[in-house]
């Protein structure tokens, strides 16, 4: 196979912290090669290089088919057929597929817009990848696996060699990834390199003919699609091993903190029953549209039920409002943590305070900003949160830090009821295995936690029982120590 | 209902459209003289100067920008170009060209300020706005300039008439100036490369940065191009006046923004038509003019004009035209 891209001794440094070091680097013609690695081991920096975003350190080689390129600018790696196609997608939502499909049409050409061209070139690209647009659409009010189609079109209409698709299935459904794997595999047989940037092992080993994990860094390495296997990529992506396993315990004899009697809530679930006791973590899983987050949205107090009764502590509640659900006891870390947990421009400290500037407030409704330091140091500690400074704003902070942030805004209020709404979404291995600890911590100190996730092994191996839904309904519940990865999947997907 | 009336029903333009027909044919009902030829000279004379802005800012608008020192820019441009017309014989030709190469000339002051030190262009043009108008009045020491050549006095117009009343009726400066400006806002947008590169930098900078497009060209392309309307705006303003006072455009800023977003341009970037421009400053305009020929108080004009427009573009968020930009 003919070499298309290699990289020789690239390091990078960003204020002296080195964010690539002594990489090297072969992507072979037509090849789908995935760069995997978790968030910060240098998989978005190395992108960067290939596409002249940034600048090697003295001393790295870039060479394409066989040449060094020397200085590579974005414009100097698009001339040699490098396209990006970012997680954000890049494209214009106020103007039309056609000419988001034909970018060229834009930057290149006379004084006046060759509406015509446009159109033209666009059919083209969309005619080599079946792709079905309207040409006349706005981008904007498409759906995303349709922009993300828009955006393979403009890296093709762009005369691609290599197409470097960063995260690319972050937001698409099961159906639309393997549309998407598809295509990918049509690029490849039309001789187009594919970079696969990713951090979910499952689809790069359906993907990869190659794989280069990256880590702190560096290149652990690339290996054959027959060298690789789960567990070895996980070992090498995290340098630790990650076995799991559900916990063992009966609560039955406890009386239930929660107790849920054939709830219902007209078109999105109904009779539901199932009761949660101190210390107990109680899965809910199913798929998209099971009618898990808005049955957690009911308990919490957003919605309320048309039927059914709930129980707090053995009493009957009625939340009318999330403040009764949050006076109860009950707490609620809902599942898009950027937008909905935490406020990103303010600091850490106030965001963990968030949910107890009742209990802060002193006389004349002044702010107690000591009793504040002190409970913030405290979570910070317990959580163990990396955080530098907690006046700086939490946006700062890695994801997996975020969320744990969430948590302790949560647990500061020592809840009796905890609802985790997928609660390691777009997190890495690592950061995933840290709150599931924080899970297994809060449960033994006496908090029952309902845990909504639709990761079958995640509902499995974190909790001591799995409720599955479908369409609304309750399918089954199952002791998780008792069942089997598959016995549970395959209930969720019949 | 048939597809292409689905369309049109999603269109702003279309709403305003209807809007403005009823209100027109309700005022010609009460006033018998709002359908006039009289009161339609009137109408076109008097709102040359927000239509001109109104094309010059819908530009900056739809490039994710905003400009508030127009009215700064038009008072320098008019009164330069009238103080060097009353000392030599420039001629039309003379101060159009005075005025726009002053207007260009300010215009891109504010997009190179916009561009190098990333400065948002809502404070930038504020200061702008504050200096241009600062600088003028200490030079000139806030004087009027009364007496104006005898031939801009007497204005360009052409195929003159009067009717048996003894009206009269022209086709002139304001009203070609007027046509012009909107003719090529609108060749620009839709027909020039130009045009596209503002739109999609409005609709999405970094997108367009990382495409490749000329960002600084397109920054100082549209503050110039709003400075250069603002020039002709200004001679439009001052024909009509038949006097230059520094004191009088300044604070009409928010008219010619309430007009271009009442036709449906975004102040997120990106959106935006000369037609729904058009259609706002005449919604803005007739709503005026019929309330004067009512006989309601101007102070009263003023609210209506208002509550159109928060009516307006209330609807308009309600309907969802702005969330489109907000999934981008």
């Amino acid at each position: 196979m003919a070499e298309f891209l290699a990289l020789r001794r690239i390091s990078k440094l960003y204020g002296g912290i080195a964010a690539l070091h002594d990489l090297d680097f072969g992507l072979a013609v037509g090849e789908v090669h995935c760069l995997l690695g978790e968030n910060g081991s240098g998989k978005s920096t190395l992108v960067k290089i290939i596409s002249g975003v940034e600048q090697p350190e003295p001393g790295g080689e870039i060479a394409i088919e066989g040449r060094g390129v020397g200085r590579l600018t974005p414009a100097r790696a698009a001339a040699y057929g490098v396209q990006v196609i970012y997680q954000d997608f890049s494209l214009f939502p106020n103007l039309t597929v056609a000419e988001n499909v034909a970018a060229k049409a834009m930057t290149e050409g006379g004084i006046l817009f060759d509406a015509r061209e446009a159109r033209a070139v666009a059919t083209t690209a969309m005619a080599r990848v079946n792709a079905t647009l309207a040409l006349d659409d706005l981008v904007g009010d498409l759906p995303i696996a349709q922009r993300q189609l828009v955006a393979i079109c403009r890296a093709l209409a762009s005369k691609a060699r290599l197409v470097i698709m960063d995260e690319p299935t972050a937001s698409l459904t099961r159906h639309e990834v393997d549309a998407l794997m598809r295509l990918v595999a049509q690029l490849k047989s039309e001789g187009v390199s594919i970079i696969f940037v990713s951090h979910r092992l499952d689809e790069v080993l359906e993907v990869a003919e190659r794989v280069t994990v990256l880590r702190d860094g560096r290149s652990l390495g690339t290996f054959g699609k027959s060298e690789i296997s789960k567990p070895m990529l996980s070992r090498l992506m995290t340098g630790a091993e990650f076995h799991y396993e559900a916990p063992r315990a009966d609560f039955s004899k406890d009386p239930p903190v929660v107790s849920v009697t054939r709830l219902t809530r007209a078109g999105e679930y109904r009779d539901i029953s199932f009761s949660v006791r101190p210390r107990e973590i109680f899965a809910i899983t199913g798929l998209l549209g099971s009618g898990r987050t808005e049955l957690a949205l009911s308990l919490f107090g957003i919605t309320q039920p048309d039927s059914g009764a709930i129980e707090i502590d053995q009493r009957p509640v009625r939340f009318k409002s999330n403040r009764d659900a949050m006076a109860n006891g009950v707490a609620y870390v809902p599942e898009d943590r950027l937008s909905l947990g935490l406020v990103l421009p303010q600091p850490i400290a106030g965001n963990l305070v968030l949910t107890l500037l009742r209990q802060l407030t002193r006389w004349f409704g002044l702010f107690d900003a000591r009793a504040r330091d002190g409970l913030v140091a405290d979570w910070i500690r317990r959580l163990t949160i990396k955080v530098s400074d907690v006046n700086s704003p939490v946006r700062t902070l890695s994801g997996g830090n975020q969320q744990r942030v969430v948590l302790a805004k949560w647990l500061a209020r020592k809840p009796k009821l905890l609802i985790l709404d997928s609660p390691t979404v777009g997190v890495d291995i690592s950061a995933k295995d840290g709150i599931y600890a924080v899970i297994a911590t809060m449960a033994a100190q006496g908090v029952a936690i309902i845990l909504i996730s639709d990761e079958i092994p995640e509902a499995l191996h974190h909790s001591h029982r799995v409720l599955v839904m479908r369409q609304g309904k309750e399918v089954r519940q199952f002791v998780s120590a008792e069942t089997s990865e598959r016995d549970l999947a395959e209930v969720v997907n019949a | 209902m048939p597809r292409w009336l689905l369309r049109l029903s999603q269109k702003h333009e279309t709403w305003l459209f209807v809007v403005i027909v009823i209100l027109a044919a309700a005022l010609a009902v009460v006033s018998p003289a709002f359908l006039t030829l009289r009161n339609a000279q009137d109408l076109l004379t008097a709102n040359a100067f927000t239509a001109i802005m109104a094309a010059g800012l819908l530009l900056v608008l739809i490039s994710g920008g905003i400009d508030i020192s127009f009215t700064a820019t038009a008072t320098v441009a008019q009164y330069i170009a009238m103080t060097i017309a009353n000392a030599h014989d420039v001629g039309w030709v003379g101060v159009l060209v005075i005025a726009s190469v002053i207007g260009i000339a300010l215009g891109l002051v504010n997009g190179l300020i916009i561009h190098v030190f990333h400065v948002r262009s809502i404070i930038a043009t504020l200061g702008t706005l504050n200096a241009f108008y600062g600088l003028l009045v200490f030079f000139c020491r806030g004087n009027y300039i009364y007496t104006l050549p005898d031939w801009f006095d007497a204005g360009m117009n052409f195929f003159e008439f009067q009717d048996k009343s003894e009206n009269y009726y022209s086709l002139n400066f304001q009203m070609i100036s007027t046509a012009l400006v909107l003719g090529i806002a609108w060749f620009i947008l839709g027909r020039m490369r130009l045009g596209r590169q503002i739109v999609a930098f409005g609709g999405n900078p970094e997108a367009a940065e990382r495409v490749g497009l000329p960002i600084l060209r397109i920054q100082l392309f549209v503050y110039a191009w709003m400075g250069w309307c603002a020039g002709i705006a200004s001679l439009a303003q001052a024909q009509l006046a038949q006097s230059i006072a520094p004191t009088v455009l300044v604070g009409r800023e928010l008219d010619v923004l309430a007009a271009v977003v009442l036709g449906g341009a975004s102040l997120a970037g990106g959106v935006g038509s000369v037609l729904g421009t058009v259609l706002g400053v005449t919604l803005i305009a007739i709503l005026e003019n019929g309330l004067i020929l009512v006989g309601v108080s101007s102070y009263w004009s003023d609210f209506a004009t208002g509550i159109v427009i928060l009516i307006a573009v209330s609807a308009t968020a309600r309907r969802g035209v702005g969330n489109r930009l907000a999934l981008a």
